[in-house]
């Protein structure tokens, strides 16, 4: 009886907690594997313990090389598709204009198609316009499809926020400039963050599309294709397990700070007002 | 800025705001004093807050002049305007400190000193220390305080205050009303004070007008629009009254004649806004005296017999019902003055009144008698 | 559609002001153009573009050139090549969302609603995932099913599995990496809504007599539905379009429609033919994803 009324009480906490595990196992493995020495090449088994992946990341050069070449296109695609993104959704949040609808649509379509019609699609218009592939053209496939996760990100902060703030603020003596800048801008900062992590996010992972679209530029992703046909090196573990690394302690701190100021989470969007009493 | 500004009345001209089809102001005229206290009271969705938005720049006026002093503000941007706000939604910024939030006005203005004055106006609204907690972290009544602080602060020539005590309890209220009161006498700021608390409007306010679906019905000293309203609405909307239908029959010497529901009644010529037609002849319940039977009418007395067909005890007073021989229902209110004249709920009774005290007021030809309680509270309750 | 955070809840926002000046009527056009004409120039402009190249002559190649012949027979020609691969992708995607919602809504559901001072955690726990590269993470998901690792023989002991049975290579470790590598998608956009969910709602739901499982089918379910279609939509769209978890956990027989593309594209360099495929994959997802919107009756999604 005791037992039954505490599991109907907690199943939800424990199946989530499950789901987290199942979600935790490949990267336990991933941490595990990177202190691996493998038995042979093509081995994926554990096999030794030893430090030596961690102290020399970069004992298969052309990894990092790629690692770094990751890192700048995601850093160049999230800086522009943020910009642009960020543009756009205060286009639609805060403006009337012929036309919403259509681009409504514009910015639905790349959520709604498959990577690989995109990259298909690219490669096909850098053919016939012989531009050559590579570093550029990269960055150009990426903020195509990082834009419009970036202006539903900071659609929903935006939309989200009281306008009446706004209207406060100018009540209170500050002009339109000193508005955005001291009101809207900082509200919506959280939502244009999460925006640039989630750009980053996806063009730092990115595979399909720049597969169809890197010419002879190798990213980090298409090292790990290529190499896991012949035999992964255990150093990608380790950059696996420091991304992860990385990625926990950013979206630790960055919540940590927003709740020392009391804001909503970094990733939940729009901090909705807790419900206080009303007036009457 | 706001005090080197030369003072003036708030006027408002011929101001009109439609959303769409939809009039939310129509045609408002009204001229508020300099350093006066002016309570705007009303049904929710009369349009109350839009005015305020006007006034204050938010909303642009369909048609129409804001003027401060003789200066047209209708057109200009809201931070330019000498006018703060006290919204009804606080519109607090929630990424700022309340230290912050209620210097915020000032240091747009460019002062850097803030510190004492933020430390004082805190003080003010009793929230001494909570100037390093965020809006989310305070109760709605101290938000409400905190609202009220961060307008206040500017010293503006005119203060806008849409409901602003309304998240309060009874003593705290009380309190800061007394507060905004000694703060609008000591600095002579122009207080436009939304409310739907009429025993605040008209304790605290010098003016009073009453609106209804975008328009102002009347405007007036508090004593007045209670003592002789000029419409129905305003009649029932503040207080509680007695409105039978009848007709007037004509004026002779200082008083008007009016006949309803087969008797004769008459009121002073001064009480009266009409004298022919269709009429709602008016009593408040607290000028109606019960008595058992009309030989207790002293002379030059007015009054109608019915049945009491409900007596509730509500401490200060008894408020009865008397069912007249046509079918309505009187409210009067008698005090507990401590004479035992009660009278017994399912007896006759007769509700007399001196003319002197009733009002006459033109009534729509279809209007019937309006006497049961449209608020079934009396003056003062909160709503 | 929204990812992160679903509109449409709280208080509505107010209605964006009148247009004031020539400038201010300007102004959206200035912000949009630019962001507006990369989408135009390498999303829509490619599109039309693969569309020609999917009527291109099929006898051409990339050394004799194309030429445009409004070869419509390209397309019954694909669908008749490959159509076990097409329906494997749907069954895949949609087998795997079945999966993903069982352990995604309980996971949201906790998150928002029950976790407390751990909610942050939580959240972590699912993003950060998302930054391992997921190429890697679905390697890490071969060496657990691995023939000679813990999990098949653990299996294999308790007789779950043949002594000679397998996990890896087979359609079960598709679907697997599926529902793993999309979850994340599926899990925060549920969250955001689920999140925003106000509990005195549900108190008020069992105040007025509903049992837990009413009290979750008319009120929590209802309302966490845009952030349901959301995620929904995020984690079917990439999963059928999906081609790494079939090369990497399965075999040639479970080869999804995206195997065919690219290896057209990239092996067999039979560009009508992959152009083909590739619009008739993005058919069926619209095809799919609008009579599910219409269906789920949400236009808030756009
Ligand atoms: N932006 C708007 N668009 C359309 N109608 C509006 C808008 N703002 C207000 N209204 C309408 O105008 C009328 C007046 O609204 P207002 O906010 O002034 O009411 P109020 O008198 O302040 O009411 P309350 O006492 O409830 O606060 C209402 O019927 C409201 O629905
Ligand atoms: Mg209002």
């Amino acid at each position: 009886m005791r037992v039954s009324r505490w599991l109907a009480d907690r199943w939800v906490m424990i199946v989530a907690l499950l789901v987290l595990g199942y979600l935790a196992l490949p990267i336990l493995v991933v941490a595990g594997l990177s202190f691996n020495r493998p038995s042979s090449r093509l081995s994926y088994d554990f096999n030794e313990f030893t430090l030596d992946n961690w102290r020399q990341p970069c004992a298969t050069s052309d990894m990092c090389d790629a690692v770094v070449r990751s890192v700048q296109i995601g850093f160049v695609a999230t800086v522009v598709a943020t910009v642009l993104g960020t543009l756009m959704a205060f286009a639609l949040v805060r403006h009337r204009f012929r036309g919403r609808s259509g681009i409504n649509v514009l910015i639905f379509l790349p959520m709604a198609t498959p990577e690989l019609v995109m990259g298909t699609s690219l490669l096909a218009l850098f053919v016939s316009a012989g531009v050559p592939q590579g570093f550029w053209t990269i960055v150009i496939a990426h903020v195509m499809f990082c834009v419009s996760f970036v202006v539903v990100t900071v659609k929903a902060r935006l939309a989200g926020m009281d306008r009446r703030l706004e209207e406060a603020a100018m009540d209170l003596y500050a002009s339109e400039w000193q508005t955005f800048r001291r009101i809207t801008l900082p509200l919506v900062l959280p939502g244009i963050v999460a925006a640039a992590l989630l750009a980053f996010s996806l063009s730092f992972d990115d595979f399909i599309i720049t597969n169809f679209n890197a010419g002879t530029t190798v990213t980090f992703p298409m090292y790990v294709w290529g190499a896991a046909q012949r035999g992964i090196p255990p150093q990608v573990n380790v950059i696996g397990t420091a991304m992860f690394v990385i990625a926990l302690l950013l979206v630790g701190l960055s919540s940590l700070r927003g709740r020392r100021a009391r804001r909503a989470n970094l990733l939940t969007g729009p901090a909705q007002p807790r419900p206080t009493r009303r007036p009457s | 800025m706001a005090r080197e500004t030369p003072a003036g009345d708030l006027r408002l001209a011929n101001l009109t705001k439609r959303f769409g089809i939809f009039t939310a102001v129509d045609d408002l005229s009204l001229t508020i004093g300099q350093g006066s206290f002016f309570a705007l009271l009303g049904a929710s969705g009369c349009g109350k807050t839009t005015t305020l938005r006007m006034i204050a720049g938010l909303e642009e006026p369909t048609s129409g002049q804001v003027l401060l002093g003789d200066r047209d503000i209708a057109r200009l941007r809201p931070y330019k305007r000498p006018v703060n706000t006290v919204f009804q939604s606080y519109a607090l910024f929630p990424h700022l400190t309340i230290f912050e939030n209620v210097a915020f006005g000032l240091r747009r203005r460019g002062i850097r000193a803030v510190d004492d004055e933020v430390a004082r106006m805190l003080s003010l609204v009793q929230l001494d220390g909570y100037g390093n907690r965020r809006p989310a972290q305070l109760s709605g009544g101290q938000q409400q305080r905190v609202a009220l602080a961060r307008a206040l602060i500017n010293r503006p020539q005119v203060l806008l205050l849409d409901e602003p005590l309304g998240a309060l309890d009874l003593k705290l209220r009380r309190q800061m009303q007394i507060e905004l009161k000694r703060i609008q006498t000591e600095v002579g700021i122009t207080f436009v004070h939304v409310t739907h608390d009429q025993e605040e409007a008209m304790t605290m306010a010098d003016t009073v007008a009453v609106m209804n679906a975008g328009r102002i019905e009347q405007l007036g000293a508090p004593a007045d629009l209670y003592e002789f309203p000029a419409t129905a609405f305003v009649a029932n909307f503040l207080g509680q009254s007695n409105l039978l239908a009848g007709e007037a029959v004509g004026a002779s010497g200082g008083d008007v004649a009016v006949t309803a529901h087969g008797a004769r009644f008459s009121v002073p010529a001064g009480r009266s806004r009409t004298d022919h037609g269709p009429v709602h002849l008016g009593v408040r319940p607290e000028k109606l005296i019960l008595v058992g039977s009309a030989d207790q009418v002293p002379a030059g007395h007015q009054h109608v017999t019915g049945v009491v067909s409900d007596a509730s005890y509500v401490g200060v007073s008894t408020q009865y019902l008397l069912r007249t021989d046509w079918g309505s229902e009187l409210s009067v209110f008698a005090a507990n003055s401590g004479t035992p004249a009660r009278v017994a709920v399912g007896g006759t009774a007769v509700a007399y009144w001196d003319p002197r005290h009733a009002f006459l007021l033109p009534r729509d030809a279809a209007d019937t008698d309006r006497t049961s309680p449209v608020l079934d509270e009396p003056v003062g309750a909160s709503s | 559609m929204t990812l992160l955070a679903p509109t449409g809840s709280g208080q509505a926002p107010p209605a964006p002001p009148a247009a004031r000046s020539g400038r201010h009527r300007l102004l959206p056009y200035l912000l949009l153009l630019p962001g507006a004409a990369w989408l135009l120039i390498f999303f829509g402009v490619p599109l039309v573009q693969l569309a020609a190249a999917s009527l291109y002559d099929p006898s051409g190649s990339l050394s004799t050139g194309y030429a445009l012949t409004w070869a419509f027979g390209n397309y019954p020609d694909v669908v008749q090549a490959y159509w076990p691969q097409f329906l494997r992708s749907f069954g895949y995607a949609g087998l795997a969302l079945v999966l993903a919602l069982l352990l995604g809504y309980p996971l949201a559901y906790a998150i928002a609603q029950k976790a407390g001072r751990w909610k942050n955690l939580l959240l972590v726990c699912v993003v950060a995932p998302m930054f391992t590269s997921f190429l890697v993470r679905t390697l890490a998901w071969k060496t657990i099913l691995s023939d000679n690792g813990a999990l098949v023989g653990l299996l294999r002991d308790v007789h779950l599995l043949a002594p000679d049975g397998r996990l890896l290579a087979t359609p079960f470790a598709v679907v697997l990496g599926l529902t793993y590598n999309f979850l994340p998608f599926l899990v925060l956009p549920l969250y955001a809504s689920l999140e925003r969910l106000d509990y005195r709602l549900l108190e008020a739901a069992t105040d007025l007599y509903a049992s837990p499982v009413q009290a979750f089918r008319r009120v929590t379910l209802p309302l966490s539905m845009p952030g349901l279609v959301a995620g929904t939509l995020l984690f079917f769209i990439p999963a059928s379009g999906d081609y790494i978890n079939a090369e990497l956990l399965g075999t040639p027989n479970e080869y999804m429609i995206g195997n065919v593309i690219d290896s057209a594209f990239l092996v067999r360099l039979d560009y009508p033919q992959g152009a083909a495929l590739s619009f008739l994959l993005m058919a069926a997802i619209l095809a799919v994803v609008f009579g599910y919107l219409r269906r789920a009756g949400t236009e808030e999604v756009l």
